[in-house]
């Protein structure tokens, strides 16, 4: 028994120092000097690309700008400002989730768009989604192009060249990031 | 499309996996690998460990018990005591005892169950040295038993089944260090975040938002939350945060790590009896069990939501989206889901609370069936011998005649043991559920009325009964009684059945092989694949269908309703 608490003290020490100490701070090092974007959470001048943001004051929907997808904290700030991550946790028979969904729809349609995609009444897994679909885009350009006075044409032009294909082709699914597609608006339409 | 060339890509990476990690971990553990001796002696110098010596499987299980306490205290103490500890710039308070107890113990039993956001609860010190540190070492306890059962198949009439400290230490510094530090390069290469810095504050001037993005050192945990089957993530949202989980490529490394081990450990354990078929026969029953389940759930998520289409959703394209991420998609989430939960890993790429109700049954029977499929980092592997053990027993009942496994004589003893192993898990499952339900400090918990508020529950205690460790998200769980009950729940699941198989190994480990004649029971070929199979799906299902019946079976047959 002492033997074995012996032991037992050593290899906690020593396996602390390899796995709690060498281990993450030789990954950090590494990470800081040839990864140093990626690992810092790969800014710009307006925010990450990989942490959606709202575009609105989570209140109502801006028709200025293409939304993405709603946070479980709050539906209507779609994409979370702060606080923890995570999903609505909602089931898939909740009455819940009927009415936060209904609710979106609402919202949806007092800015002229009248079926919105699921994805835009749905929340995500990580309450931060930076993507949306194409499909998602395309039924925004109506309400954009009203409330900047820009052509549609012009609109679909710009949400085509912002869609990335999946990874590799097929590693996930093609999408749009939120952030720098309405960069890319805010350039052609200041 | 996408889903059958990610399946492709998958088996040829599993394939690869098998052969070279697996003949890799053979070498690991006959001593063969060495190329980090100068590490490996001074370790075992100050341990005064012989590299020779070899444990009893009582020593073997008093040694794993010993370390497990002393392991368990360090990482309790580093969580209670946070606010005093360094590498906590968002001044984050010390974790309260109940939390601390059930948080030490689920990474201790390789569960990662999670009752709290780790962004908002735990510092960079605790998720360090605490977390990813018992991440390192109860995959390795995990991979030792597993190697030490094997080695009781294996001997012929040698007594001891190898010794826990050299098996522990090379287990670490030979497979999940080295392993995991390459992942973690990849993670962070595709954005995966990795910082001491604190929080990140931004402000965009286009819509004049400020924005708090959680920061930590999460990439190189990343990697060995999932090749150690832990599942445990930095951020709550965990492989659903983009900063964790950041591409659809980190996103099949995931999968691909989750399952390289524990499928890899067939290898090891035919090469190691000697006959790689045995090895094979096991990874085929493990292989069906998986390929049927991914069909169930991709399929499932393919599907409409029924909430979202009631609520006036006409088309939902792409399957169900809500608690999924775009990049990903329904059925890659799915395929993700199922990896993760039929390894005891748990981690999570989507909120599985909102799943279809076939999701979510894909992903709980997935855990009911005992982790096997192929099951977490070792506690897949001596599972499923425990299954093996009580197929050749029913198979030798049907035939008359004493049941023998690689040669082994199969007597009471040895069925007892993994009787035993087998139905610690849904007596636990299922009596600790009951409690739940039963009190007023249970019914507490669940988000969601109805029956899947029933089913938050049952999969609370299915997942950390099997040490899995993802949850029905909705659980509030951080509340004495559900944190207290958990680790119940996580310490017989773990060590309920390590100490049989252990025991089991011992047993077997001492007796001498009977030659193969005309009349034995053969324990490589399709017959006992259907027979083995049987008795998983036999166990598991009779066990938990009237549970199932009461939560996703009536949530998928009830037309129209909703709570």
């Amino acid at each position: 028994m002492r033997t074995n608490l012996l032991r037992s003290a050593v290899l906690t020490v020593v396996l602390l120092v390899i796995c709690g100490v060498i281990y993450p701070l030789g990954g950090w090092a590494l990470a800081q000097l040839a990864f140093h974007d990626q690992a810092n959470g790969s800014l710009t001048n307006y925010g990450s690309t990989l942490v959606g943001q709202p575009w609105n004051d989570g209140k109502s929907i801006n028709p200025n700008w293409f939304n993405g997808r709603p946070d479980a904290d709050n539906p209507l700030a779609l994409n979370g400002v702060a606080g923890s991550s995570g999903a609505s946790n909602l089931g898939p028979r909740s009455k819940a989730l009927v009415t936060d969904v209904r609710a979106l729809i609402t919202e949806w349609r007092a800015v002229g768009v009248q079926h919105p995609t699921a994805d835009l009444v749905t929340t995500s897994g990580s309450g931060i989604d930076p993507d949306i679909t194409l499909a998602d885009a395309l039924v925004q350009i109506p309400m954009v192009a009203r409330a900047r006075g820009i052509s549609s044409t012009r609109l679909r032009a710009l949400v085509d060249s912002e869609v990335h294909g999946a990874q590799f082709g097929f590693l996930g699914v093609s999408y749009i990031n939120v952030l720098e597609l309405n960069v890319a608006l805010s350039k052609l339409s200041p | 499309m996408s889903l059958a060339l990610t399946l492709v890509a998958l088996l040829i990476g599993l394939a690869i996996c098998w052969r070279f990690l697996g003949s890799y971990m053979t070498a690991v553990f006959e001593g063969r690998v060495r190329f980090l001796n100068s590490v490996e002696r001074p370790i075992y110098r100050f341990l005064r460990v012989d590299v020779e010596s070899e444990q009893s499987w009582q020593r073997y299980a008093t040694s794993m018990i010993v370390f497990s306490g002393v392991i368990l205290t360090v990482t309790y103490t580093i969580l209670v005591l946070q606010g005093h500890l360094p590498l906590n710039p968002q001044h984050l308070a010390s974790v309260n005892p109940a939390l601390a107890f059930n948080t030490s113990v689920s990474f201790l039993t390789n569960t990662n169950w999670q009752n709290y956001a780790g962004e908002t609860t735990m510092s960079y010190f605790s998720q360090v040295m605490g977390l990813e540190f018992q991440q390192f070492v109860s995959a390795g306890v995990g991979l030792v038993v597993a190697i030490a059962v094997i080695r009781g198949f294996a001997n012929r009439g040698k007594p001891t089944i190898g010794n826990f400290w050299l098996d522990l230490t090379r287990a670490v510094i030979y497979i999940l260090i080295p392993f995991s530090f390459v992942l973690g390069v990849i993670f962070v290469a595709q954005g995966s975040i990795d910082s001491f810095a604190g929080a990140i504050h931004v402000h965009n001037s286009l819509n004049g938002v400020h924005q708090t993005l959680a920061s930590g050192p999460v990439a190189f945990m990343e990697s060995i939350k999932q090749f150690g089957t832990n599942g445990g993530g930095f951020l709550n949202a965990n492989s659903a945060h983009p900063l964790e989980n950041p591409t659809g490529l980190t996103n099949f490394l995931s999968i691909l790590a989750i399952l390289a081990i524990p499928v890899s450990l067939t290898y090891v354990f035919g090469k190691m009896v000697g006959a790689l078929r045995q090895g094979v026969a096991v990874l085929a029953a493990m292989a069906l069990l998986f390929g049927a389940w991914v069909g169930l759930a991709t399929f499932a998520e393919s599907q409409a939501n029924p909430a979202v289409a009631h609520a006036g959703i006409t088309s939902q394209p792409a399957g169900n989206m809500e608690g999924k991420e775009v990049r990903f998609g329904p059925p890659l989430s799915a395929l993700f889901g199922v990896s993760s939960t039929m390894t005891s890993t748990g981690s999570a790429d989507a909120s599985y609370d909102s799943f279809t109700p076939l999701g979510g049954f894909a992903l709980m029977t997935g855990m009911m069936l005992g982790e096997v499929s192929p099951g977490g980092v070792g506690s897949g592997l001596y599972t499923i011998l425990l299954f093996a053990i009580i197929a050749v027993f029913i198979g030798g009942l049907m035939i008359g005649r004493t049941p023998e496994y690689l040669g082994k004589k199969i007597q009471a003893r040895e069925v007892k043991l993994a009787g035993i192993g087998v139905l610690v898990m849904p007596i636990t499952v299922l009596i600790l559920t009951a409690i739940a339900v039963a009190t007023t400090a249970g019914r507490a918990g669940p988000l969601n009325a109805g029956p899947h508020g029933f089913s938050e529950v049952l999969y609370a205690y299915t997942s950390q009964g099997n040490n899995n460790g993802s949850a029905f998200g909705g659980l509030t769980g951080n509340t004495p009684f559900y944190n207290v009950t958990g680790a119940i729940a996580m310490l017989l699941g773990r060590f309920g059945v390590i100490i049989p198989a252990l025991a089991l190994s011992g047993s077997l480990a001492h007796k001498k092989v009977v030659p193969a004649g005309l009349g034995s029971f053969r324990t490589d070929n399709t017959m006992f694949v259907g027979l083995l199979l049987g008795v998983i799906v036999i166990v598991g299902g009779l066990t938990f269908f009237p549970a199932l019946a009461l939560g996703p079976i009536v949530e998928q047959l009830s037309h129209g309703r909703f709570w």
